[in-house]
């Protein structure tokens, strides 16, 4: 692992109502913007809009599945763009830094327009 | 610049204590949510043939560990709600079968100004702690609202 490895891409499957509302039980995050579509229109969206932890949880996928969970120390992201269902969200990272048994990676998650969703952080434990 | 949240006086407000107990129900049906295949989420031997002493938690999972809102009460339009910033520190891995104790507190209040206009901003902490009180994870959400 040396800096300016890439992880990724993960294409993720079209986000769909069906995940927001198992993402809500699943996550606790019931607020009604992200399953009630009149809610979310007086909210001033077009419709309902997937939670951001949702395309977060797509970041973690993506390190769990090359580093394994457990190496995961820190894990951040700042929302930039809503993502709407029907929406494919594509996840990658980029080591930018290494020392000693860790790594820190940027992340990004876009759209399939190109729109960054959100762009991210982690903190990484590496075998040396 | 100079303009105080609205919200600072409940910073430092802090949530009842809530005790969780890591279920592999709960991280399978995260998994599922998530659309995340990988079995050692799902399957106790795949997850012991990958090294982990049981099911390990993904890393986004503690979030669902969701404390007692220390913003109950706090006049929050919930339309005009944005989640502007996550941060998860694990301290250490997370496994099914772990007892947590979480609590929130609302460590910042302010002002920000975006290009969509002036927002008020609050920054959500929750810590997960053990039995013997050694933190487990730590969570900071910022959210802005609308005005």
């Amino acid at each position: 692992m040396k800096v300016g490895d890439v992880i990724g891409p993960l294409e993720k499957a079209p986000i769909t109502t069906r995940q927001l509302v198992m993402y809500a039980g699943a996550s606790g995050d019931f607020n009604a913007i992200h399953y009630d579509e009149p809610f979310a229109r007086a909210a001033g969206f077009p419709s309902v809009i997937a939670h951001g932890m949702l395309s977060m949880a797509f970041f973690g996928e993506l390190l769990s599945s090359t580093f394994g969970p457990h190496r995961v120390q820190r894990l951040s992201a700042r929302f930039r763009a809503v993502t709407f269902p029907g929406e494919v969200v594509t996840v990658a990272g980029k080591v930018i830094a290494v020392e000693g048994d860790t790594a820190v990676l940027a992340l990004t998650a876009t759209k399939k327009d190109g729109t960054v969703t959100l762009d991210g952080a982690a903190i990484v434990s590496i075998p040396v | 610049m100079s303009e105080p949240s609205r919200f600072a006086p409940a910073v430092g407000r802090t949530s009842a204590p809530l005790v969780y107990d890591v279920e592999r129900g709960h991280i399978r049906r995260f998994a599922e949510a998530v659309g995340d295949p990988n079995p050692i989420y799902r399957d106790e031997e795949a997850a012991r043939a990958a090294g982990h002493p049981a099911i390990p938690a993904p890393p986004t999972f503690a979030a669902a560990l969701r404390p007692n809102d220390p913003r109950e009460g706090l006049d929050i339009d919930w339309k005009k709600l944005l989640h502007g910033e996550q941060e998860i520190t694990l301290h250490r891995p997370l496994y099914a079968g772990d007892r947590l104790t979480v609590v929130g507190r609302i460590a910042e209040a302010g002002v920000k100004e975006t290009k969509s206009g002036v927002m008020d901003t609050l920054v959500v902490e929750a810590v997960g702690s053990d039995p013997a009180g050694a933190p487990v994870f730590t969570t900071r959400s910022t959210v802005l609202v609308r005005r």
